[in-house]
């Protein structure tokens, strides 16, 4: 059984830091498997056929031009799209060997495990406190409340600046230090996987500098997928890359995504091997 | 010659201070829109003037000893005021007992769980009830609320009772607060919703947890403007809850009662042509007071627990 291979996030942080080091693309095990997945929103094709493995405790980045599907793709992942009711998941995606779309899994339990920051900083109008606890309270885990919330601040590289206004709204913090208290409510519920989405497009240069920073600490502990509008973004951080495009359907005049190549990022940003990748990194179209 | 450029005739000076025709328009207008919103103003102070005068006039002339008595007989100067404030209280409690859990589970159904299509058929539906003229809904409440849901439920109450009228006003306020609650949580960002979910919240308590803290200012909003028009509401009442037989105080909300909006009409209406003793009319301002005091009360203290709890998105 595959799921017997679930490891304790502290056990596979220990093991990595025995290694001396983060893992190298091709070395660890596959923690989300996505084949000939496609996505509908009722009658249209929004993406299709995508197949590709993310490894765990690697930053695997999804680059495209707008409209390719990325974002569509990284929400099926903890079944996000189950919030819009039109959408529809053909083909398989898999989290330890486990089909998240099969029968009788609970969005709810994906997305504990699978969590998710978004776009724009979208902190609960609650106190900074209670938007870190909130995750673990309702998931009912055990423990100080008190050393999660610190915890996971520190990992989020915001504590040492908000420790003494835990009581203040998350809403007077900066777009940047919200985007941080995004990712720390997210890592209060001990996720396995981080997805995210566009998480710097609204911030500024030295907020978006910030989170790239935390996202290579974060990598120890979690795995990571990151949708980037930005390519210098995904060459800085990212360890895989996927590029993702558009192509104009056989009818009519909308696009599906399509998946154009999907490799280490190195490979990707100095020596692709398509065509397409090859003339949108460096520039010539997207 | 750089001046050359400009008509000659005009000075700069007098060409950048414009058009004093269009000025004047501009501030015509402005002073249009400041009357219409002055006359609201002037509106309200007329009322609380008019109301004030008469009421003073009747405190000061009446046996204070005639407000505390065993029923509002207004005619005979018996003016207890206990009679129809408790009255008041007692269908108003009815009514919010049946509105608040109806209405704001309307709300909730509507805004978080009703797909699409069944929102755009519901909500309408909804705003028509709002608009159901209370008479209709006071003959409503003395043909079957009475009948078929009170005296089925409490053998030997009377067919008009307090009980029938506050379940009718309840009924009529129910649109009310789940319009406006629905539409203070349909106004909260998804981008919150997306936020529960996305550490693993259920419906439930993304809808109680982050959709209702953050929509509380309109959902207390709706029960204020809720509990006003109940308190304020008089034909179902004066219809349901046995405007004449009432008049004694009491205490059993199956038996008759007494607001102070159907006081007011009863003796506004003069059923009997008779007009009563020396301050019978300047007992209507009173009434008519005490009610503009509880509502201006509630609303102020309302606008303070919204301050204290909002959670400001």
């Amino acid at each position: 059984m595959e799921t017997a291979t679930l490891t304790p996030i502290v056990q596979r942080g220990l093991r990595a830091r025995e290694r001396g080091g983060p893992f190298v693309p091709g070395e660890g095990r596959t923690v989300i498997e996505m084949a000939d997945l496609s996505v509908y929103y009722g009658d249209f094709r929004a993406v299709r056929d995508i197949s590709l493995k993310v490894e765990e405790h690697l930053i695997t980045a999804f680059i495209g031009p707008s409209g390719c599907g990325k974002t569509t793709v990284l929400r099926c992942l903890n079944r996000m799209n189950d919030l819009i009711e039109i959408a529809r998941v053909e083909g398989r995606v898999s989290y330890h060997g486990v089909d998240l779309y099969g029968k009788g899994i609970d969005p709810v339990e994906v997305r504990r495990r699978i969590g998710m920051v978004f776009q724009k900083p979208n902190p609960f109008p609650k106190s900074i406190y209670d938007n870190v606890s909130f995750g673990p309270k309702i998931a009912g885990i055990e423990g100080d409340m008190d050393e999660i919330v610190e915890l996971s601040l520190r990992k989020a590289a915001l504590w040492d600046e908000v420790k003494d206004r835990l009581k203040e709204s998350g809403m007077s913090l900066s777009g940047g230090q919200q985007q941080r208290l995004c990712i720390a409510r997210c890592i209060a519920v001990q996720p396995d996987v981080i997805l995210m989405d566009e998480p710097c497009s609204a911030l500024d240069p030295i907020a978006t500098a910030r989170i790239e920073d935390l996202m290579q600490e974060l990598k120890n502990d979690y795995s990571i997928v990151i949708v980037t509008h930005n390519m210098q973004q995904a060459a800085r951080v990212s360890d895989m890359t996927a590029f993702f495009t558009a192509e104009v359907a056989e009818s009519g005049d909308r696009r599906t995504g399509v998946l154009v190549e999907y490799d280490t990022t190195e490979k990707i940003f100095t020596n692709p091997s398509e065509e397409g990748t090859e003339n949108y990194v460096t520039g010539r179209f997207g | 010659m750089t001046q050359a450029v400009l008509p000659p005739q005009i000075p700069i000076a007098e060409a950048l201070k414009g058009d004093p025709s269009r000025r004047r328009r501009e501030n015509f207008i402005r002073r249009l829109f400041l009357g219409a919103a002055a006359v609201s103003v002037l509106i309200s102070a007329a009322i609380v003037l008019s109301l004030v005068g008469r009421a003073v006039t009747f405190i000061t002339n009446v046996d204070l000893g005639a407000l505390w008595t065993s029923g509002w007989f207004p005619r005979r100067g018996l003016f207890d005021i206990k009679t129809i404030v408790v009255g008041t209280l007692i269908v108003s409690l009815i009514a919010m007992v049946v509105a608040i859990p109806l209405g704001l589970g309307c709300a909730v159904y509507l805004s978080e769980y009703a797909r699409p299509r069944v929102r755009r058929l519901l909500k309408p539906i909804l705003e028509i009830l709002a608009g159901i003229p209370s008479v209709v809904l006071g003959f409503f409440a003395i043909t079957f609320i009475s009948p078929q849901i009170v005296q089925r439920f409490f053998s030997g109450s009377s067919l008009f009772n307090m009980m029938a009228a506050g379940i009718g006003v309840g009924v009529l306020v129910t649109p009310l607060i789940a319009s406006i609650s629905e539409d203070a949580m349909r106004a909260v960002p998804a981008s919150l919703r997306e936020a529960a979910y996305g550490v693993g919240a259920r419906k439930r308590t993304t809808t109680v947890k982050v959709v209702f803290p953050a929509a509380i200012s309109g959902i207390v909003a709706s029960i204020i403007v809720g509990v006003s028009r109940a308190i304020g509401e008089t034909m179902v009442v004066a219809i349901a809850a046995g405007a004449t037989g009432g008049s004694i105080f009491q205490l059993d909300p199956s038996q008759p009662g007494q607001t102070m909006t159907a006081a007011m009409t009863s003796l506004a209406i003069g059923s009997d042509q008779v007009k009563g003793g020396e301050f019978t009319f300047e007992s209507l301002f009173f009434v008519g007071f005490l009610l503009f005091a509880i509502t201006l009360a509630l609303n102020i203290m309302s606008e303070r627990f919204v301050r204290r709890v909002r959670e400001k998105y």
